[in-house]
C-alpha cells in the first residue's frame, strides 16, 4: 500500500506558556474554522518532516484519540495534512 | 595520545536543503543555480538525480540543460543554508567544543576527549543519524587521527556514510588513491606532480623532501607530510575567530567591461567597501591584489606592495588601477573584477617614512577619507561618492557582492 499523500498546512495554535517559558500547545484552529483540542502531549523533540518538508520542534500530540505531529518551525506552526483520497 | 578527528560533510548541501523543504523535488533532477540576469547563471549545487545525467558544479545553466532537459532549476536561498549550517553545528556541539568549519557545509570535530560518548565511529554514526532525523539532511563523515585523513575519508563514501582511516592501515587504504584527492593538492599542484610521474598519494609520500621543496616550495613539504599521516594541525575551538588576512570585494558586472574607464569606475566602487572594512577591522593594507575574469571565463590575478600601508579608498583604487593598466592586455572584454587588500597591518602599527614622503598630503588624504566615511556611515553608502560614479555604470543595481568562502589550510 502506498503512503498517503500529505501537504504542509500552517495553522494558528493556542499555546500555554509557563513561568519558565515552556510552551504547550492546547488548540489547533483548522482552516475551515474547526477547533481541535490537544488531549495529550506525548513527546517533544527536534525533527524534520520527511512527508511535507521543513523541520523544527516536533510535538507528538493526541487529538481525539489519534496521534499526530505538530511542528514549530521558526515562528510558525504546521501540520502534515492528509490529502483527501480521490 | 592519538587524536580522534571527524570530518562531517553535508552532501550536496544547497540542493539537499531545497529538496528537503520541498519534497516534490526529491525524485527529480535538481540544480541550484545563480541568477542568469545577474550573470551568475551557473550550477552551484545539484542532487544525485542531476548528477546521474552528468550535470556538474560550475557549468553554465544552458550546458546543464543540454545534459538534462527536465532539470529543475532552483534559485539559491543563502539564509536557509546559513540556518541549516548553524543547526548542524549545534548538533556537533553536543559532542565537542572543538568544531572548525570549512565552508558552510563542512566541519572538523576533535572528539578525542569525548570517549565516554563512544568511539570515533560510534560518535560519527550518531551524528549522521541525528542530522538525518532532526534536519532531514544526509552527511558523510570521515574518522581518522588527523584532519587531512578525516577530510579524505568523508569524500570516499557518499552519501549518508562513514569511512574510517586508521593509523595502522592507512597505507593500504589510501596510498593507492590519486594524489589530487588529498587536501592541498589542487589542479596546479597535481599538474606539476603528474609531470614527474607522481600520481598517487603513496608515490607522493615516497618522494624526496628536496625534490618537492624545489618544485613546489613549502606546499610541497606540507603535502608530503599529509600523505604520510603526519598532519598535526589542531581543530580550532568553535569560538575561535581566525585573524583577518585579506579584505576583498568582487563583482560580476551587468555587461562586459570594454575599456579602462569602465574598469576604473568598478574599482572605485569596490574599494569604498574595502576602505570601510579596513576601518572596521582596524587594519591597513600593505599590498593590493586584483583578480580579473574575462568573458572567456579565464581568470588572472596580479598583486603588488604598497610602500606606506593605507586605508584610503582613493589610494587603493589608484594602486589597483595602475596594476591593472600595467598588466591587462585587453584581448577580451572583462566579466568580473575583484580587488583585495592584502599584507594587512594593525592600524596603529608604526610606519617608517622615507625622506621624500609628503606626510602633509598623506595626512590631508586620511582626514578627507575619514570625513567621507563618516558621511557614508551617517547618511548611507550612496550619500557621497566620486563624481565619475554618477554616470551610467555597469555595476549591478542591487549590490550583491560575490561570496568569498574560506580558503584551505595552507597559507
Amino acid at each position: 500500500m502506498s503512503e498517503q499523500k500529505c501537504r504542509k498546512v500552517y495553522v494558528p495554535v493556542n499555546l500555554d506558556v509557563d513561568a519558565e517559558g515552556n510552551i504547550r500547545p492546547r488548540l489547533i484552529r483548522w482552516i475551515d474554522g474547526r477547533v481541535y483540542e490537544i488531549d495529550r502531549l506525548k513527546h517533544k523533540c527536534r525533527a524534520a518532516s520527511t512527508k511535507v518538508g521543513g523541520c523544527g520542534i516536533r510535538y507528538t500530540v493526541m487529538i481525539g484519540g489519534h496521534e499526530s505531529f505538530l511542528y514549530n518551525e521558526d515562528e510558525k506552526w504546521f501540520v502534515e495534512a492528509k490529502e483527501p483520497c480521490l | 595520545m592519538q587524536r580522534v578527528i571527524l570530518h562531517c560533510d553535508m552532501n550536496n548541501f544547497y540542493a539537499s536543503v531545497e529538496c528537503m523543504l520541498n519534497p516534490e523535488l526529491k525524485n527529480k533532477p535538481v540544480a541550484v543555480c545563480g541568477s542568469v540576469e545577474e550573470r551568475h547563471g551557473i550550477v552551484l549545487a545539484k542532487n544525485y538525480a542531476a548528477k546521474a545525467f552528468g550535470v556538474s558544479t560550475g557549468e553554465a545553466i544552458w550546458q546543464a540543460k543540454q545534459k538534462c532537459q527536465d532539470l529543475v532549476i532552483v534559485e539559491p536561498h543563502y539564509e536557509r543554508y546559513m540556518k541549516f549550517s548553524k543547526l548542524a553545528r549545534e548538533i556537533y556541539g553536543r559532542y565537542t567544543d572543538q568544531i572548525e568549519p570549512y565552508g558552510m557545509d563542512e566541519c572538523w570535530l576533535d572528539v578525542t576527549g569525548s570517549g565516554c560518548m563512544g568511539t570515533g565511529f560510534e560518535i560519527a554514526d550518531e551524528i549522521r543519524r541525528t542530522v538525518k532525523f532532526e534536519l532531514g539532511l544526509t552527511i558523510s563523515a570521515g574518522v581518522s587521527f588527523n584532519k587531512i585523513f578525516a577530510k579524505l575519508g568523508s569524500d570516499m563514501k557518499k552519501p549518508d556514510a562513514i569511512t574510517c582511516i586508521e593509523a595502522d592501515s592507512f597505507r593500504e587504504k589510501i596510498w593507492c588513491l590519486p594524489a589530487s584527492d588529498l587536501l592541498g593538492v589542487g589542479r596546479a599542484t597535481e599538474k606539476v606532480l603528474s609531470g614527474y610521474g607522481i600520481h598517487t598519494i603513496g608515490e607522493l609520500a615516497a618522494t624526496s623532501d628536496d625534490f618537492l621543496k624545489c618544485r613546489l616550495g613549502k606546499n610541497g613539504l606540507a603535502i608530503k607530510k599529509y600523505a604520510n599521516g603526519l598532519d598535526d594541525s589542531p581543530v580550532m575551538r568553535s569560538d575561535y575567530v581566525s585573524p583577518v588576512k585579506s579584505i576583498g570585494h568582487g563583482i560580476t558586472t551587468m555587461q562586459d567591461l570594454e575599456n579602462n574607464a569602465e574598469v576604473w569606475c568598478i574599482m572605485l566602487e569596490l574599494v569604498q567597501e574595502i576602505g570601510t572594512k579596513l576601518r572596521t577591522h582596524k587594519k591597513k593594507a600593505g599590498g593590493i591584489a586584483i583578480s580579473i575574469r574575462n568573458n572567456e571565463l579565464y581568470t588572472k590575478e596580479w598583486q603588488c606592495r604598497i610602500s606606506i600601508p593605507t586605508q584610503s579608498p582613493t589610494y587603493l583604487a589608484k594602486t589597483a588601477f595602475a596594476l591593472f593598466a600595467k598588466n591587462y592586455q585587453w584581448e577580451h572584454p572583462i566579466r568580473s573584477v575583484t580587488v583585495r587588500a592584502i599584507n594587512l597591518f594593525e592600524e596603529d602599527c608604526p610606519i617608517q617614512y622615507d625622506l621624500f614622503t609628503d606626510v602633509k598630503s598623506l595626512d590631508r588624504q586620511e582626514r578627507l577619507d575619514a570625513a567621507i566615511e563618516q558621511i557614508r556611515f551617517r547618511f548611507g553608502k550612496d550619500a557621497i561618492k566620486n563624481g565619475v560614479l554618477f554616470q551610467k555604470s555597469k555595476m549591478p543595481t542591487e549590490r550583491k557582492v560575490d561570496l568569498v568562502m574560506p580558503t584551505g589550510m595552507i597559507g
